[in-house]
């Protein structure tokens, strides 16, 4: 049963930024390569952005930022996550990030930083390697 | 434009210069198996007269200063007076911003263009929950007058002109720049300068929201009376493509969807009872310049082209000034590489001469640093200088029009305006661009062309050099700016300071009446500046809105 389960993703746009180019073509490539895809919209509080994740019942989320305020938006997704007891979650970040933010994101457990140029098949692929259904 | 008996003479050797093609292409293929624009519009091998022979010179295309415009608005154009170097730039603080301004405008820029940071742009204080690390990130914080007091400090705004990119709160925004100014002993009648104040293309692409579409569209058209009547100067919209382009779509829907806005407001403003030249004269427009550089040249072209038979034949505008379709241009930011990103410079180069070459009036140069953070000032003066070079050493400003007579241009002219008809249509049959934004049409004809254009990118059938041909593993170290995260608290402190020391009871009173206005037809640009000369901040005015109007959130369609 579990193993048919299809992986479920949230395709997240925490904060004010209304850069969703990229968000709405991935939550369109998660979807066409067979993964069920929850898109919040623009303009999510953090708090929305986990509670979307948790009533969908998501196995990932992918946080997408592209106005510069990712290190205040995704540590408090990641946050707010472990207070739920929901930090089984893989969480993923794609935008526009400073170098040096990058290995501070991943230290406090954003699984992966997507930056511009990725090609659509490498982060599908990523998905399927890394992402399991949570049972 | 051509005698009958030459183009059946250019026919037939047409034919025969074909087969020669056939022939060395059976020998050696083409490069390419199909070729074709960035927004994939097919290209053929060579443009003739052929391809031009229905156009009439003298009502199609016909000369600067005359109707239909295709060759450009001015008599002179460049020869007179080349564009205005507009760079858009914000930053931290209003004080730090205000010392960008003052480095631009010693290096030669003629306009200043204000960014603010995204709590501006939706109309939230600094202080907001919704706001919480995002203070002078992309822009300037502005909460309230006294940050545009400083903002402005010690510019000449009697003789320079401002741009500001805002949109649902533009109202609110503006009012304080006529107050700053009015503090200062400048009336609303000298200051000149532009609020982008574009929702249309705010709900289609851009998407910095506050009220639905509906009460967003009567309160633009409050600033567009406002204008007409109080602000002659002033531009009260900039109708605006580049967020469309920006946002994925191709040349033919930015030029159809930006034209489809401008109807609205026209009409807006005619049910308002506005005479159609009293305040068409005053709307300017907003392009992208894109990579593909004959096509963007063709777009500007055939923009102003329908503009200008819009605004004759459908609201017959009789000034000619209402038929000019002015553009303000900037270089295609989504065109830029965070790989080698000092390619960025001849993109934004090629980009800006397609800009010049299709006649704009002004001009914004993206900075190679562009795609990874707020340019420095490094950066933004390569950008600047990138203008310059193209004004004063190519010598393309030195003849009207150059690309004009081409037959390639000409024709893609022409096929851009019938393609982009065809969706104006399709619109108008829907009952307007305010009911097509309704069902999304725009929304979703955007991210069908983004989808297939990164397609085509992943595929490799459209290049991008350094990302998906050219590839470097080496990545060339660029210095990026950073804003200092103590801003935000600053900012939040310093706001608080103003709404402790202002009067409180003034400001409660002049924004109850604002709130009572909103059930009126009254105008409310009068009870905004009222409200904004009080220290009333930004999001206190766009509380009242949302309260009367109603909030809007992003249906979140892909």
């Amino acid at each position: 049963m579990n193993q048919k389960r299809k992986i479920r993703i949230l395709v997240a746009k925490p904060g004010l930024d209304g850069h969703d180019r990229g968000s709405r073509i991935i939550a369109r490539a998660y979807r066409d390569a067979g993964f069920e895809v929850v898109y919040t919209g623009l303009h999510q509080t953090p708090e929305e952005v986990v509670q979307a994740a948790i009533q969908e019942d998501v196995d990932m989320i992918g946080l997408s930022s592209l106005a510069g305020a990712h290190m205040y938006l995704f540590p408090r997704v990641l946050e707010l996550l472990k207070e739920n007891g929901a930090d089984d979650i893989v969480v993923c970040g794609g935008g526009i990030f400073p170098e040096e933010d990058i290995p501070k994101l991943k230290k406090i457990g954003i699984k992966e930083i997507f930056t511009p140029g990725t090609p659509l098949g490498e982060v599908v692929n990523w998905v399927e390697e890394n992402v399991k259904p949570r049972s | 434009m051509f005698k009958k008996e030459s183009i059946e003479k250019i026919g037939v050797d047409n034919k025969k210069w074909q087969q020669l093609f056939q022939e060395s292409v059976e020998k050696a293929p083409e490069r390419l198996k199909r070729f074709s624009t960035v927004s994939d519009h097919p290209v053929q091998n060579l443009y003739t007269p052929l391809d031009i022979k229905d156009l009439d010179y003298s009502n199609d295309i016909g000369f600067p200063n005359q109707y239909p415009f295709t060759r450009g608005i001015q008599p002179t154009m460049y020869r007179g007076r080349l564009w205005t170097m507009r760079m858009f730039a914000g930053l931290g603080s209003a004080r730090d911003t205000n010392k960008r301004f003052h480095l631009l405008v010693n290096e030669g820029q003629t306009g200043l263009s204000t960014a603010f940071d995204m709590p501006t742009l939706m109309g939230y204080d600094t202080d907001s929950p919704r706001s919480r690390g995002e203070c002078g990130k992309c822009g300037v914080a502005i909460d309230s007058l006294k940050d545009m007091e400083i903002l402005f400090d010690g510019l000449p705004i009697d003789k320079i002109t401002t741009s500001m990119t805002i949109n649902p709160p533009a109202p609110v925004v503006w009012a304080m720049y006529i107050a700053m100014a009015e503090k200062r002993g400048i009336s609303r009648g000298v200051i000149g300068g532009t609020i982008q104040n574009d929702m249309l293309k705010e709900f289609i692409a851009q998407k910095t929201f506050m009220c639905p579409p509906r009460p967003s569209m009567r309160l633009i058209t409050d600033t567009v009376e406002f204008a007409t009547k109080e602000v002659p100067r002033w531009n009260p919209i900039s109708i605006s493509g580049y967020h469309i382009r920006e946002a994925g779509s191709t040349a033919v829907q930015e030029l159809a969807f930006t034209l489809s806005d401008g109807i609205t407001y026209v009409e807006a403003a005619l049910e308002r009872g506005l005479d159609v030249d009293s305040f068409a004269p005053r709307l300017s427009f907003f392009f992208n310049s894109h990579l593909d550089f004959f096509e963007e040249i063709a777009k500007y072209r055939a923009a102003r082209r329908m503009w200008a038979r819009i605004m004759k034949e459908k609201f017959k505008a009789k000034d000619p000034r209402s038929m000019w379709l002015r553009f303000h241009t900037q270089t295609a930011g989504c065109s830029l590489t965070a790989q080698q990103p000092y390619n960025n410079v001849i993109r934004t180069a090629i980009e800006a001469l397609a800009a010049v070459l299709g006649g704009t009036q002004s001009l914004h140069t993206n900075s190679l640093d562009e795609v990874l953070a707020i340019p420095t000032e490094e950066a933004a003066t390569i950008a600047l200088r990138t203008q310059q070079i193209i004004a004063e050493e190519s010598g393309v400003a030195n003849t009207i029009d150059p690309m004009g007579g081409s037959f390639y241009v000409e024709r893609l002219t022409r096929d851009m305006e019938e393609e982009a008809l065809e969706y104006i249509r399709k619109i108008d049959d829907m009952g307007g661009m305010v009911a097509a934004i309704e069902k999304n049409y725009p929304q979703l004809e955007i991210a069908d062309a983004a989808y297939k254009y990164q397609k085509q990118i992943d595929s490799k059938e459209k290049t991008v050099v350094g990302v998906n041909k050219y590839v470097t593993e080496e990545e060339l170290p660029v210095e990026i700016l950073q804003i200092e995260a103590e801003l935000e608290e600053n900012q939040i402190k310093w706001t608080n300071q103003i709404k402790d020391t202002r009067d409180n009871k003034k400001v409660k009173e002049s924004l109850e009446k604002l709130g009572e206005a909103t059930q009126r037809d009254d105008n409310l640009m009068y009870l905004i500046i009222d409200a904004v000369k009080e220290y009333a901040t930004e999001q206190e005015v766009c509380d009242v809105f949302r309260e009367a109007f109603g909030i809007y959130r992003d249906p979140g369609v892909y």
